[in-house]
């Protein structure tokens, strides 16, 4: 028997704003974050947040992450006295690349001034792990602590992680989500010389004039914790993660599976998980990059996992408002899955027009549309594939 | 290499602590280093600055003997030929 994972907290900083509610509000609204072909946190200022010594011990991964999480876990309940024992408390934070503006700082003052003035906190800052690490100091959580590294499905795999382990009894609370910030210089030259980033700066996800995605960076978290918990201590349920499902393609470094196969098996298996059929599903956010590989795979999987319920069941792309957050996507989605159901709506894929053969499902165009329960909580699922082959899926409950 | 007196070596130095985040009315000739909340990775740092500015080289050894600002400001005022 394992038990039910209630939301207690949602946090967020991504290029919508800082706060959950930017995030939900403005996407639900239509409006983009995206400026100059890069969806960049421009509201958020390190310095507002955390002390100098923070600030600067921490890369900006982790800076979002300190954040995101503090907001989801002030809301949850978390201030001067922690409400559940910290012992049972856990932290999972994925990550594509971790600190990779550190990385290429230090590699800088290598080659510049030597070995010797390579930062002492370089190692700290650029590890993967960080976020984790950090957060949980913070907040003193001593439950189990550690990043999962999968690029853009890293953070639907900590939460995946997280919901495991307060399923399983080992927490009975657990904040997970997902942080990047590689708008750097190096990660912008790499993508781009790969063919992955939009030529036009536009994010267009299953559009028929889509070119590739938008750089983004982002944090987002929840604090999951068993339903049993949240009850005894009369804490608010945001909603729930009923179910969990992943794969992997084995099939290409970075193309996924052309038929879905990888995709469409973790969303079979995210909705056995929850014990929800097809009929059951009333909404999907999608990975929806707006990569042509991508959009039209994820269509096909999408089809294979619902069959004919594929094309009543309303798909959005929250990348159609943030860009590609890369590791901290599945975490961002997740947050913007819970605040949806919540809200009972599907946000729309922002500035989706043309239909496109290999994309002919509904993808939510012009606003967001209400979602009908037919007497039951709404349930949607989240996707999340990454390069390297990595898919998972996340199917999630309104409370 | 600059050379440097006392007080200019005190004046770096609390300089680099508050970029580290300790706090400036705090810092004194006897503050400890828990006090300003100073740890072992920022006196690596402090290390590294005081070998580029003043050519002084502070081992791990020779850190554990200072417990405060003052015994900093002393150990590189007295190698810095000033």
């Amino acid at each position: 028997m394992t038990r039910r994972v209630a939301i207690t907290g949602i946090g967020a900083v991504t290029p919508l704003g800082v706060g959950a509610d930017a995030l939900i509000e403005r996407w639900s609204a239509g409006e983009s974050g995206i400026e100059d072909g890069f969806g960049r946190c421009r509201e958020f200022d390190p310095e507002e947040h955390l002390s100098i010594k923070a600030a600067r011990r921490a890369d900006r991964f982790t800076q979002l992450s300190l954040v995101a999480c503090g907001e989801a876990l002030s809301q949850a309940g978390w201030d001067d006295e922690p409400p559940v024992d910290p012992g049972r408390t856990g932290c999972v934070m994925g990550t594509g690349i971790g600190g990779i503006g550190t990385i290429e700082d230090q590699l800088d003052v290598l080659r510049e001034r030597g070995a010797e003035a390579v930062s002492a906190l370089a190692v700290p800052m650029m590890m993967a792990n960080a976020a984790s690490g950090v957060v949980a100091m913070r907040h003193g959580l001593k439950g189990q602590c550690y990043g999962t590294v999968s690029a853009c499905a890293a953070g639907a795999h900590a939460l995946g992680a997280g919901v495991r382990m307060v399923q399983h009894g080992d927490a009975d609370a657990c904040v997970a989500g997902g942080a990047e910030a590689g708008l750097t210089p190096l990660a912008q030259a790499a993508f781009a010389n790969m063919g992955a980033i939009s030529p036009s700066g536009v994010s267009r996800p299953f559009d028929a004039r889509r070119d590739g995605f938008v750089m983004g960076e982002a944090a987002a978290a929840l604090v999951l914790e068993s339903e049993e918990s949240a009850r005894e201590r009369g804490a608010e349920v945001l909603g729930y993660v009923t179910g969990y499902g992943a794969t992997a393609d084995a099939h290409h470094l970075t193309a996924p599976e052309p038929s879905g196969d990888g995709a469409s098996r973790a969303i079979e298996l995210a909705l056995a998980d929850a014990e929800v059929g097809p009929d059951g599903v009333d909404w999907v956010n999608a990975h929806g990059t707006s990569t042509t590989l991508n959009d039209a795979s994820e269509t096909e999987a999408l089809k294979r996992a619902l069959g004919e319920r594929a094309g009543e069941i309303p798909v959005s792309s929250l990348k159609s408002a943030i860009g590609h957050t890369f590791g901290a996507a599945g975490a961002v989605e997740a947050a913007a899955t819970a605040l949806a159901l919540r809200r009972g709506v599907a946000p729309p894929t922002v500035g989706w027009e043309e239909r496109d053969e290999s994309c002919d499902l509904d993808y939510v165009p012009g606003e967001a549309r209400a979602l009908e329960g037919n007497g039951r909580p709404l349930c949607a699922i989240s996707n999340s594939f990454g390069f390297g082959g990595h898919n998972a899926v996340l199917c999630m409950e309104a409370a | 290499m600059a050379t440097a007196n006392k007080e200019q070596i005190e004046e770096r130095m609390t300089e680099a602590l508050v970029s580290f985040g300790a706090e400036k009315d705090q810092i004194k000739r006897d503050a400890n280093w828990e006090s300003l909340d100073v740890d072992s990775l920022d006196l690596v740092e402090l290390a590294q600055i005081v070998e580029e500015e003043y050519g002084v080289k502070m081992k791990e050894e020779d850190m554990k003997e200072m417990k405060t600002v003052g015994d900093a400001v002393d150990f590189v005022a007295e190698r810095a030929g000033s």
